[in-house]
């Protein structure tokens, strides 16, 4: 259990990166897991096809929280094109933690708004998508 | 009352225990505490037993073959509804519908007596501590009759507010759905009471009894409520078989709800002649095995006794909330014990429910985190969920100090 809740995994919980919203932003995005009532919303601003600024917002779990969290910091700089190439297992070795299938949705939520703003489209992200 | 010998022995909840296997079985050397049952309760060996009985020896279809084996089940399925009708003290087996849940009881109402009774402007009325299946349903009525609602919000120690029971009631609403006791918060309302007002203002009430029925002593004749609905999971059935109460006078008055088979008295290509009550309400072939599990499970129960039942939960939510009151940072939502089921909800410090009920799970102390299908409760507190532990005839003490033990160890982790 000391494994799943590590010192980043509470940090990032409890300290969020990146956390709050964006006045105008080029794309923005949001998402709940209706099964625990977890909902994220992520704001990008994107300077010459590249991340410019980043922020989220909504509640969840710790493991989603620090999840998104993590994948703001990740993202902050990178091209668009890369954020589209971002995988789940990428955000699970970034987690860093073992995940449980419940908990495993919980991890990717994160993601799954973040690919669904830049790809722009409803459900261009299901899971299996990812 | 359906039970009247009052007792004053408490169950004992290990020869109780014995009658569940589920609860025998271990993990990492963890023994199972279900808290879980305001979801679903487990088994005792009777149901379970009585389940394949009907399979291995009497499986044929009821209310049609002349052969001995449907007489069996007919006969069988039909004693079940005389247990249920005795259980819940109705006054004919009539009044006694087996749906397949009560979110199915509860939207036959909303779609045969809703869709023949209720008009454009009327005023259809439930309270803020509803489950989903005691909303939706009147929403989608609303929407598709014109029909408007109002609520009856919540206070903050978890009543119902009495100044939107008195606005509502100048209302003259159409139909009031309230639940008898709350899945989330454990308040038991004023059922009988708060019925007599409502007919006195000429509404239907519609009581969602899912909570109450598998944990007290319920008197549908005594509560006088137009519709009682419940489910037999909650209370040692198997899932699928529920049941919907009606009064007779106003279950004859209500168009039938599905068409088909079992529900008439004879077809024509034009026209069809429908079956008397309460056939009339169950089209197709039931769940039968359900309903002879449900009379099983009630036998069960009646054998506990109803009235002991609910000394042994509210003692036991007594000791957990003085038990949970010790852990730092922890809140515990709802009423004081004595007006309090069995569903007991609380939040810890910063920790996010689903958190929490993984590092339960760990210990194998199973607890529900969530909206536990009550959002707009939620919203009311202003929380995205909380963790339930919800008891049961086989719960004790040594259930919840491995809950509050646990709970400790959960604050260790997340550095509390």
């Amino acid at each position: 259990m000391e494994d799943f809740y590590r010192e980043y995994i509470l940090d990032h919980y409890r300290n969020p990166r990146n956390r709050g919203t964006i006045e105008a932003p080029d794309i923005t995005y949001e998402d709940s897991n209706p099964l625990c009532g977890d909902e994220i919303r992520i704001d990008l601003t994107v300077r010459d096809g590249v991340v410019d600024d980043v922020k989220f917002s909504g509640r969840g779990c710790a493991i989603s929280q620090a999840s998104v969290s993590m994948l703001t910091e990740m993202i902050e700089g990178m091209p668009v094109d890369e954020v589209k190439q971002i995988t789940k297992e990428d955000v699970l070795e970034m987690l860093g933690i073992p995940l449980t299938p419940v908990r495993v949705k919980c991890a990717l939520l994160g993601l799954k708004v973040l690919k669904g703003g830049v790809y722009g489209i409803d459900g261009a992200a299901d899971d299996e998508d990812l | 009352m359906a039970i009247t010998t009052p007792s004053t022995s408490t169950i004992d909840v290990e020869s109780i225990r014995a009658h569940f296997p589920i609860l025998h079985q271990e993990v990492d050397g963890k023994r199972l505490v279900y808290l879980d049952s305001g979801a679903t309760s487990q088994k005792p060996l009777a149901v379970i037993e009585a389940e394949e009985e009907y399979y291995r020896t009497y499986n044929a279809n009821v209310h049609r073959g002349v052969y001995k084996l449907s007489e069996e089940a007919t006969a069988k399925y039909e004693a079940a509804r005389v247990k249920v009708q005795r259980f819940i003290n109705a006054r004919s087996g009539k009044e006694v519908l087996f749906t397949a849940n009560a979110t199915a009881a509860l939207n036959l109402v909303a779609y045969a007596w809703g869709r023949a009774n209720v008009r454009e402007g009327d005023v259809i009325v439930f309270t803020e501590m509803e489950h989903h299946s005691n909303i939706v349903p009147w929403q989608i009525l609303a929407q598709a009759t014109g029909a408007r609602l109002e609520f009856i919000h919540v206070t903050d120690d978890g009543y119902l507010n009495e100044d939107d029971i008195a606005r509502v009631l100048e209302l003259r609403p159409k139909l009031v759905a309230l639940t008898a006791v709350s899945n989330v918060l454990g308040t038991i309302n004023p059922v009988k009471e708060l019925t007599t007002r409502f007919h006195e203002v000429g509404t239907t009430v519609v009581i969602d009894a899912s909570q109450a029925a598998p944990h007290m002593p319920i008197d549908v004749r005594d509560w006088d409520a137009d519709f009682v609905a419940f489910t037999g999971h909650k209370m040692l059935a198997p899932t699928g078989i529920g049941v919907l109460y009606g009064k007779r006078a106003v279950l004859e008055a209500t168009p039938p709800f599905l068409g088909g088979g079992d529900m008439i008295r004879e077809v024509h290509l034009g026209n069809t002649r429908y079956a008397d009550l309460p056939y009339k309400f169950e089209a197709g072939t039931p769940n039968i095995s359900g309903a002879i599990c449900l009379g099983v499970a009630v036998d069960y129960l009646t054998e506990l006794g109803m009235d002991r039942v609910r000394e042994h939960e509210k003692e036991l939510v007594a000791y957990a909330m003085q038990q949970l009151s010790e852990v730092p940072d922890l809140k515990v939502y709802g009423p004081p014990a004595e007006d309090h089921g069995a569903a007991l909800s609380f939040t810890l410090a910063d920790i996010h429910p689903h958190d929490l009920a993984h590092i339960l799970d760990r210990e194998n102390i199973a607890v529900r985190a969530g909206h536990h299908c009550a959002q707009p409760l939620m919203e009311h507190y202003d929380i995205p969920a909380t963790t339930r532990a919800s008891f049961y005839i086989y719960n004790g003490h040594d259930d919840v100090d491995t809950l509050v033990s646990a709970l400790g160890r959960a604050r260790e982790i997340f550095q509390l």
